[in-house]
Parts: structure tokens; C-alpha cells; sequence
């Protein structure tokens, strides 16, 4: 086929959008390790901030993040992972429940990151924690209506629950209709095909996807702002009901509200590259698991 | 918590289920699974689980709704709210003391406290129409190079790369945006206010980008080949092929696509919260404004207000009409992919 000019107008224009974004990602990589990469040390992962929030490292931040996740993970995935089992192994996909659920997953996926904050203040804190303190202990100081890193972290297991059902579903739809049905005729019931044949051969996508949603969690700061990230806390969380420090929010705090944002750069920069390298050491593994999955799908 | 009960499983039940069911009865295997007696129970356990469980979207989407609700409308009854805030002053222009017109204001500190809250959706839409000006040419632009005319070898490398920019947490961006952008878009344009909507806009496009290619590669992707193979046999152009059969084959899906990064686009908070520069000013057409949003409205105020206070409620009210917002933007989306869907297959 010939090539006009106006086949390499079209061709150079979309190609150029694509150069503009590859750019501008480059420069932002570029821009945070550049900076950020000279102030990362031992000290700076594992001290305390100093009293000003700019001295010292950033190890309260790293472990609350490390552990809001993991609660988050322990809290939302089962539920996902059982929604997506329902929507492709159990349910017709005509029935009127099945659309339902499908409706509000895609919904849920859509709801602004702030509205689930407000969401965990006024349900989790005020609405739940409220009703324990109300009924276990008469005294007005809150015990559990308070933010915390357990309102925080079921809040973002809320916020990723449809990133899981999505995912996990799309693993579950690539094993091959035929295994189902083989199952099924040798006289297994439906829960053993999924148990036994369904869930193992969609294991690798299913773990993709669950990381997935967990980096896209781990790095989420609008909806615990007030469920229980907290601005300064020079001592870890131990119990659930604690406030703990967060990469992103210390970020946004140290950046928004330092009084001297100058002084603060390089540890910014710094804390930057930590979260960064965090969620994509999460994605990276999601990608190696995915290609090694596919890898062994392939006859 | 099914993970745990999947796991206690052992080999033996399959066995005894296969004897019972030497003879065909296919209608039986599709619908007694649960209540067949032989199955152990924590089967029909686990399987009642993960049905419950399934309706825990459903419920979330409606808790989220009822409880952000109930925070906003006793604001339609309260007395204390009556005492300080007029309903009609939330979404109506007031000639206030000491102005000589009347305005569109949102001051929740000021004397009287003022909250009318068309200046933050005028702000949160000014910043997302722009947003959208520099995402939507660039989504689609990329999607259709990389449909179209990228060698495989790009391919395998640009699509891990914007999957790459779509997992980059929205705080990175917004201070990537508030460091770096906004002294190099002063430096390079002579903005007035450093922080200003073009400088948050060009965040948000960049977490805009990957929801718009993605969904637009995907729509123009399922194009049928024989419609382009048609297309090329009548002797038309490539870039013809592209532009006249490609494209808009593929438009439903590309208009979700934008309509949901519309949505992303309008509810993201910490890109606007940091780089926007946060002044709540009435001012539609000048985009080096600094600006403030419904978003970061919620989030850089709700911290200091006493719960139950008129301010309060309205912050909850912002968030009711977001959630509202999104809700239908989502709605409309998901109908434009389900029709290009029907579309193609009918097609084809």
C-alpha cells in the first residue's frame, strides 16, 4: 500500500500525542528518583521524623502504610474474589440480581476517592464507632468512634473492592468453558468445579489482579484524610484503633502545610520515591505474575 | 474469610458423586448443586457465603449514598442551621453587606459564613473542561497510533508504560504538578498566580490519559477486521480507513472512555487540592486563575469543622452532589460501551 502525506500527517500526530505522554511520565520519573533517590538512606527509611517533620527519616509513614494495606488486603479481597465468583460461576449472566451487583460494582469503581472518605466518617467513625462506644461504655470519650487505621483501612477495602471483582472476573473468564464442563459431566458439583478446576487454573490472574487493587489502595490519600491518617505521630500504630502516618498524606501534609516547603524538599522528594517504589514494586510483580500465568496457559 | 473454608476441602467428595450420577441429567446438574445430599456441608456453606458476600457492592453503593445523605439534609430541618444559612443563598447570587451587586461567594469563615457553592463547581468544572481539552486528543491520539500504525515492538512497550502512569497514586501527581509543573509553567507562560487551573489541569490530565486510551484502544481494537479490509479493497487510503470507517465504528466506545474520564477527572481530589492554588474565585473564562473545587473544598475543610455544624452539613451536601454527579456519568458511560458492544457484534 502507498502512503500519502496525509497518512504520515495522521500517523506523525498520533505518534506525537503518544511522545507527549511518554515525556512527560519520563520527566516525572526522572524529576522524583533524580531528587529524591540522594536523600533515601538507612537513616531515612527506618527513624522517627524530627519535631518539625523534616529532619529524621520516615519509618512511622512506611510501616503505617505497609499495614494499612495488609488490612485493607484482609478485609476486602475475600469479599471481592466471592463477588466475582458469584457473577461468572453461580449467577445467570441475564438474571436480574447478577445485573444488579454488575451495576453497583461498575458504580462503586466510579465514585469519587473523597466521597469515600466522607463515607468512612459518617458510617465507619460516627455510624458504627459511635454505636460501640454508645453501647459498651458509658464514658463520652470515643474508644472506637474515632479515626483509626481500622476505619481507614475498611474504607479502602471498600474503595478497591471493585478493582478485585473486575479483575478476578476477567481471570476467571479465561478458563476455557470446556474444563467447566468436563468437570461438570464427570459429576462434580458446581462448587467443586469452581473449588477444584476454576479457581486453580485462575490463580496467577486472580493474584494480578489482587495486587493490582492493593497498589492502587496503598497509595490512596483523599479517603483517609480524616479516617485516620494523622499529620504527625512519631510512635507506631499498635492497636487498631490507633491513627497511624501515611506515605501520601505525610506528602500532601508536608507539602500543603509545612511552613517552610523549601527546607522540606528532599524529604519530600524523598518520601515521594518511597511510595513510588512501593506500588510499582507491587505492579511490577503483578506484571511478572501475569506473563508467567499466561505463559502456562498457553498449550 | 472463603479462602479459609475453600481451603479445608479434601479429594474424597468428587468420588462419591460421580457414581451416583452415571445417568444423564443435564437439567439436574445445572440447578441442584447445593441441595444434592451428599455434598458436605461446608460446600452449601461456602457457597451461601459467597452469595452474601456478593451483595456487599450493592449495599456499599447504597450505604455510601444513605450515610453521606444523612449528614446533609437535617440541614432542610435543623434550627441551628435555619439561624445561620438561608437554602436559597447555597445555589442563589445575594447581595451581601458591602457588596453592591449581588454575588456568588463561598466564604465558610467569614461574617456572616457564606456558602454558595456555584463557585466550586464552577471551579472543579472549569478545571476538568480543561483537563479534558489536553486528555481527550492525547487519549485517543495514542490509542489510535497504537491501534493503527505502531510496529508491535512499541506496542509491548508504550502499553506497560501507561499502565505504568495509571498506577502512579494521585498525590505523586499533584505534587509532581505543585514542584515542578507549575514553576516551569510560570517560568515558560508568565502566569500571575503560580498555582492556577492550567497547571492543575495538566496533573489531571495525566492520570485522564490511561482511563481514555485504555477504553479507546480497547473500542477501536473490536473493530471488525472485515470492515477495514472492506475498506482498504474499495482502494481507500489508510488514513481514510482510519479517519471514515475506524473511527467511527469505534465512537461509542471512545465517547465512554471519555465520559468516564470525565468522571475521574471531576471527583479527583488531591491533584486540584495541591496544585490549584485552592482561591475560591468566581471567574469562568480566565484559566490562570487559581481555583478551588468541590474536592478540595471537602477535603482541605472538613478536617476543622465540628461536626453537626451548618458547615458540616453543606460539605456533606457537596459530597451528595459529587456522588450524584459521578453516578450519572457512570450510568451513561457503561450504556455507550454496552452499545458499542451490540453494535459490533451485530455487525460483524
Amino acid at each position: 500500500m502507498r502512503h500519502t502525506k496525509k497518512d504520515w500527517l495522521l500517523a506523525g500526530l498520533t505518534g506525537l500525542s503518544l511522545a507527549v505522554i511518554l515525556l512527560l511520565l519520563a520527566v516525572l520519573l526522572g524529576q522524583i528518583i533524580w531528587h529524591g533517590a540522594p536523600v533515601i538512606s538507612a537513616e531515612f527509611l527506618t527513624e522517627k521524623p524530627g519535631a518539625d517533620m523534616i529532619s529524621g527519616g520516615i519509618w512511622p509513614a512506611i510501616y503505617g502504610t505497609v499495614f494499612m494495606t495488609l488490612l485493607m488486603t484482609l478485609a476486602g479481597v475475600p469479599v471481592g474474589i466471592a463477588t466475582a465468583i458469584f457473577l461468572n460461576e453461580y449467577a445467570s449472566p441475564r438474571s436480574r440480581i447478577a445485573k444488579v451487583v454488575r451495576l453497583a460494582v461498575n458504580n462503586l469503581a466510579g465514585v469519587p476517592s473523597i466521597v469515600f472518605g466522607l463515607f468512612g466518617l459518617g458510617f465507619f467513625i460516627i455510624f458504627v464507632g459511635g454505636s460501640i462506644d454508645s453501647l459498651l461504655y458509658d464514658d463520652p470519650t470515643p474508644v472506637w468512634g474515632k479515626p483509626s487505621i481500622l476505619w481507614a483501612s475498611l474504607t479502602l477495602a471498600v474503595l478497591t473492592l471493585p478493582v478485585v471483582i473486575v479483575t478476578t472476573e476477567e481471570a476467571l473468564r479465561t478458563v476455557p468453558r470446556e474444563l467447566r464442563d468436563a468437570s461438570l459431566a464427570l459429576g462434580a458439583t458446581r462448587f467443586q468445579t469452581v473449588y477444584k478446576i476454576v479457581l486453580p487454573n485462575a490463580k496467577g490472574g486472580i493474584l494480578t489482579g489482587v495486587i493490582l487493587a492493593v497498589s492502587r489502595g496503598a497509595g490512596e490519600v483523599a479517603p483517609i484524610i480524616f479516617c485516620g491518617a494523622a499529620n504527625f505521630l512519631p510512635y507506631l500504630p499498635t492497636d487498631l484503633r490507633d491513627m497511624f502516618m501515611h506515605l501520601g498524606y505525610h506528602v500532601y501534609a508536608l507539602a500543603t502545610q509545612s511552613p517552610n516547603v523549601d527546607a522540606a524538599q528532599p524529604t519530600l522528594f524523598g518520601t515521594v520515591l518511597v511510595l513510588l517504589v512501593l506500588t510499582f514494586s507491587l505492579n511490577l510483580l503483578a506484571v511478572i505474575i501475569r506473563a508467567r500465568s499466561r505463559a502456562a496457559l498457553r498449550p | 474469610m472463603t479462602e479459609q473454608v475453600l481451603d479445608a476441602g479434601d479429594g474424597r467428595a468428587p468420588a462419591v458423586n460421580s457414581r451416583r450420577r452415571t445417568t444423564l441429567r443435564p437439567r439436574r446438574a445445572k440447578s441442584k448443586l447445593a441441595s444434592s445430599f451428599q455434598t458436605p456441608l461446608w460446600h452449601r456453606v461456602a457457597e451461601r457465603t459467597i452469595a452474601v458476600l456478593a451483595l456487599t457492592a450493592i449495599a456499599a453503593i447504597a450505604l455510601i449514598f444513605v450515610f453521606i445523605a444523612r449528614e446533609a439534609v437535617p440541614m432542610f430541618w435543623e434550627v441551628e442551621f435555619a439561624e445561620e444559612v438561608e437554602l436559597r443563598d447555597l445555589f442563589l447570587a445575594k447581595e451581601w453587606k458591602g457588596y453592591d451587586e449581588p454575588v456568588f461567594i463561598w466564604q465558610p469563615v467569614g461574617e456572616p459564613a457564606k456558602f454558595n457553592v456555584v463557585p466550586l463547581f464552577v471551579g472543579s468544572l472549569k478545571v476538568t473542561f480543561l483537563a479534558m481539552l489536553m486528555s481527550v486528543p492525547l487519549g485517543i491520539g495514542c490509542a489510535m497510533f497504537i491501534a493503527l500504525y505502531a510496529p508491535r515492538a512499541v506496542r509491548e512497550i508504550v502499553k506497560p508504560a501507561i499502565e505504568l502512569l495509571a498506577g502512579i497514586p494521585s498525590v505523586v501527581l499533584g505534587f509532581f504538578a505543585l514542584m515542578v509543573l507549575a514553576s516551569w509553567a510560570q517560568a515558560a507562560f508568565g502566569f500571575h498566580f503560580r498555582l492556577n487551573a492550567v497547571v492543575a489541569a495538566i496533573g489531571l490530565a495525566l492520570t485522564i490519559v490511561p482511563v481514555i486510551f485504555t477504553i479507546a484502544e480497547d473500542a477501536i481494537q473490536s473493530v471488525p477486521q472485515t470492515l477495514t479490509e472492506a475498506a482498504l479493497a474499495l482502494g481507500a487510503r489508510k488514513y481514510q480507513v482510519a479517519l471514515r470507517v475506524v473511527l467511527p465504528a469505534a465512537l461509542p466506545g471512545i465517547a465512554a472512555g471519555v465520559v468516564l474520564g470525565f468522571g475521574r477527572a471531576i471527583g479527583e481530589t488531591m491533584i486540584v487540592l495541591m496544585a490549584s492554588g485552592n482561591a475560591a474565585i468566581m471567574e469562568v473564562f480566565d484559566f490562570t486563575t487559581s481555583v478551588r473545587t468541590v474536592t478540595a473544598t471537602i477535603a482541605a475543610e472538613l478536617g476543622e469543622v465540628a461536626q453537626g455544624d451548618p458547615h458540616w452539613r453543606v460539605l456533606f451536601l457537596l459530597g451528595v452532589m459529587l456522588f450524584g454527579v459521578t453516578f450519572v456519568l457512570n450510568i451513561v458511560g457503561d450504556l455507550a460501551i454496552r452499545r458499542l458492544q451490540k453494535k459490533l457484534t451485530a455487525e460483524s
